[in-house]
């Protein structure tokens, strides 16, 4: 008689669970995980596990045997080289994402102009900057920045001025490594404004149009409000790019003149690598992640307050 | 189903026989019954040199029955550093890596002794320089062998031609192929005068003040003529000395004779500068000399590579010694010992000096002989001098004596050159100083 009371139980039991787990699969979220579980299986290897493994690193003195707590931090920040560094991370990173995104969204508002038959040369042409691996292109600004038979001097020398030192002068090297950030940088802009201005709809331009607003106005009350989370997030997303760069520098400057045009990535590889400073060099490249992160919540606030009023 | 028991009787015959057969047998040697050797060599930047590398390998591992597997791996982009120090965390990769100057002090503890190896090949070789004792010892053991490939001297590369009319130097009668240097008046008064001359004259010596290798080994040789050193042998902070202030004066008055962009230099610059014809002459191994030949005969054809100044302190050239290092994780110590052994005699050293076009330098006092550097050119002998052959300079790595786990900061953060600039760009000598003494502090660290 139990068995028979206890059967009947436990079938449902197991009809419940199936149907649990049925349900489980058909909802969207779990699929969406499920979908979403190799790369969240390889973030955690290929970037968790690398920056777990670096504030190890970081905690360890240079012969890296035994446990130093912050001290690598505080020693890094009594250096007057590591200070030097932190200035010129952000002038080279915001310098650059600034004129960026300004280049980007003129020629954005160029390109949407063009009629549609001939619009698409001209994105692909001018991709071109973005899509050579940055290696290359430095390579190509390295031969015009030549020091000694810099192709920009020669122009320069036909019109009987004197060479410039690209890369020999700590102004027009820390100008040079900008200008080459902004030339490969730039396309992106480009195409993430130029795809926001196409989804402006034409009626507000038409409604702005009826209200008498000129140029400058539809740009300020119409294109530029539409724009707003793409630009703030596509400024979020160059400035930490940007502020992580490696080979511009390291192509073109390699840091020089006297450390003058250092960034972080740079300077770490200097001491890690190549000095077998590792747990310093670990630090130098940590000491990015408070800085972006402050850059994220702030640019993020902004877009979720707007979403909220939306 | 039948099943038979073996009887005692049957046991000890079968067990008879199996023993006869294997006492009787003849020992069948494997194709690789040495097992095998996974080696990183560096990538030669002369065509054919890593062939000679590669016969040499597999000439030993044919006699001696051993799998040899060579990745040939480059230094550009520091592709050599890179996989070092991923083999050190990883404690696991190459049995044999080539490692780069600085790189066996940086790994000591996890390098095999190489004492065994290296006491055997001094007493057949010849000994080696003190330079290589500082970047190959430690604790009183050897910790890497001295690879002929990739070590060698930067010493000067002068232009025949233009050192006789503008500085009024005979380059060839000071360093004749053949016999010793006659270069007693060659000093760092007559090095600075003949800069000043081949500056007036439109070719200015190629001298970089840049932070690669090129420009620190050059400053260092100049540090060690006038006995200068920013950290000395016991690691105490020598920055502010009178030898130091001496050479800084010394290289602001030399560097107003160098090119205007020198501080931007890296090392491609120095031989660009040599192959364009510009230049009187530039610090380098024969690699800048071997360009000339392929791509500007008419310049290598007047091309001399000779000897450094001599200072107050000595004679001293910038030496940088490559080294084949035995992880102590490596599973076949012996093979690869074996191997480094036969890498180093003077029969294999010969093989890869005339492979390089004699760019390449043996280590040992006994191996500079070779009629690669006596024969070849044009112009012939030019390399005569290369390897110091007469022993009269003090082969030298800049920031030594320091302790080498400090010197490798000076060396590769470039403070010599960042000083010299520094003080050439209008810093005053003490601050230039006190800023390099902070630094220094920073390197101190353990």
């Amino acid at each position: 008689m139990v068995e028979a009371v206890m059967r009947p139980q436990a079938t449902a039991r197991t009809a419940r669970k199936r149907t649990g787990l049925h349900k489980a699969m058909q909802r969207k979220s779990t699929i969406a995980f499920i979908m979403a579980l190799p790369l969240i299986l390889l973030i955690a290897v290929m970037v968790l596990y690398p920056a777990g493994y670096s504030l190890h690193l970081a905690t360890l003195n240079k012969s890296m045997e035994r446990f130093v707590g912050l001290n690598n931090f505080t020693f890094l920040f009594k250096r007057e080289t590591f200070w030097l560094v932190v200035w010129q991370s952000c002038i080279f990173a915001v310098t650059a994402v600034v004129f960026k995104a300004l280049i980007g969204f003129i020629v954005a508002h160029f390109v949407h102009n063009i009629p549609t038959k001939g619009q698409r040369k001209w994105r692909g042409m001018l991709l071109v900057p973005w899509v050579i691996p940055p290696a290359m292109s430095c390579l190509a600004w390295l031969w015009l920045f030549d020091p000694s038979y810099s192709a920009f001097n020669y122009i320069i020398a036909l019109f009987g001025g004197d060479p410039i030192p690209w890369t020999g002068n700590t102004y027009w090297a820390r100008f040079s490594v900008i200008l080459v950030n902004i030339w490969i940088g730039a396309p992106f802009f480009m195409i993430m404004y130029l795809a926001a201005l196409k989804s402006v709809p034409d009626q507000l331009y038409e409604a702005a149009a009826i209200d008498g607003a000129n140029w400058w106005q539809r740009i300020w009350f119409v294109t530029l409000p539409m724009m707003r989370n793409i630009i703030a997030i596509t400024a979020l997303f160059s400035l930490i790019v940007t502020f992580a760069n490696f080979d511009i520098v390291r192509v073109l400057t390699f840091g020089g003149p006297i450390d003058t045009t250092h960034v972080f990535a740079t300077w770490a590889f200097r001491i890690g690598i190549e000095g077998g400073d590792i747990p310093l060099g670990a630090c130098v490249s940590l000491f990015m992640v408070p800085i972006l992160m402050f850059a994220a919540v702030f640019i993020l606030r902004d877009i979720n307050r707007r979403g909220n009023e939306a | 189903m039948h099943s038979r028991n073996p009887s005692r009787r049957r046991f000890i015959a079968t067990t008879a026989a199996a023993s006869a057969v294997a006492v009787a047998a003849p020992y069948v040697r494997g194709a690789h019954a040495a097992g095998k050797l996974n080696i990183g060599f560096w990538d030669h930047w002369v065509p054919g040199a890593n062939d000679t590398l590669t016969r040499l390998t597999k000439e030993w591992a044919e006699k001696e029955k051993v799998e040899v597997t060579i990745d040939y791996i480059p230094s550009q982009g520091n592709k050599l550093l890179l996989t070092i120090a991923a083999e050190a965390q990883a404690k696991a990769g190459h049995d044999i890596l080539a490692h780069p100057t600085w790189e066996p002090q940086a790994h000591a503890k996890i390098l095999e002794p190489m004492t065994d190896v290296m006491e055997p090949l001094i007493k057949q070789n010849g000994k080696v320089n003190a330079t290589v004792e500082y970047l190959g010892r430690a604790d009183g053991k050897w910790i890497a062998v001295p690879a002929t490939v990739g070590s060698q001297i930067k010493g000067p590369c002068s232009r025949i031609d233009l050192m006789k009319q503008h500085a009024g130097i005979d380059v060839k009668a000071m360093y004749p192929a053949g016999s010793a240097p006659k270069a007693d008046s060659w000093n760092l008064d007559a090095f600075l005068k003949a800069a000043e001359a081949c500056h007036k004259a439109g070719a200015p010596f190629g001298i970089g003040l840049g932070g690669t290798t090129d420009s620190v080994d050059t400053a260092g040789a100049f540090f060690h003529a006038h006995g200068a050193a920013l950290v000395n042998k016991d690691g105490q902070i020598t920055v502010k000395s009178d030898p130091v202030r001496k050479t800084l004066d010394y290289m602001k008055k030399l560097a107003s004779f160098f090119p205007p962009d020198a501080p931007a230099w890296d090392d491609a610059s120095n031989n660009k500068w040599l192959v364009s014809g510009k230049g009187a002459l530039i610090m380098n191994p024969p690699s800048a000399w071997a360009v000339a030949k392929r791509d500007a005969p008419q310049v290598a054809e007047q091309c001399w590579t000779h000897g450094m100044p001599s200072g107050p302190n000595g004679r001293y050239a910038p030496f940088l010694p490559y080294f084949w290092g035995v992880w102590a994780f490596s599973k076949n110590k012996p093979a690869a010992k074996s191997l480094l052994t036969h890498l180093s005699q003077r029969s294999s050293a010969e093989a890869m000096v005339a492979a390089s076009q004699g760019y390449d330098l043996p280590s040992f006092e006994k191996l500079t002989d070779f009629k690669t550097w006596a024969e070849i050119g044009p112009p012939v002998g030019t390399l005569y001098h290369y390897p110091n052959p007469y022993n009269h300079q003090i082969l030298s790595v800049a920031a030594a004596p320091a302790p080498p786990k400090i010197a490798v900061q000076i060396y590769t953060q470039g403070i010599l050159t960042k000083m010299i600039v520094r003080h050439l760009q209008g810093e005053a000598m003490e601050k230039t100083l006190a800023w390099a003494e902070s630094e220094c502090e920073g390197f101190m660290r353990t």
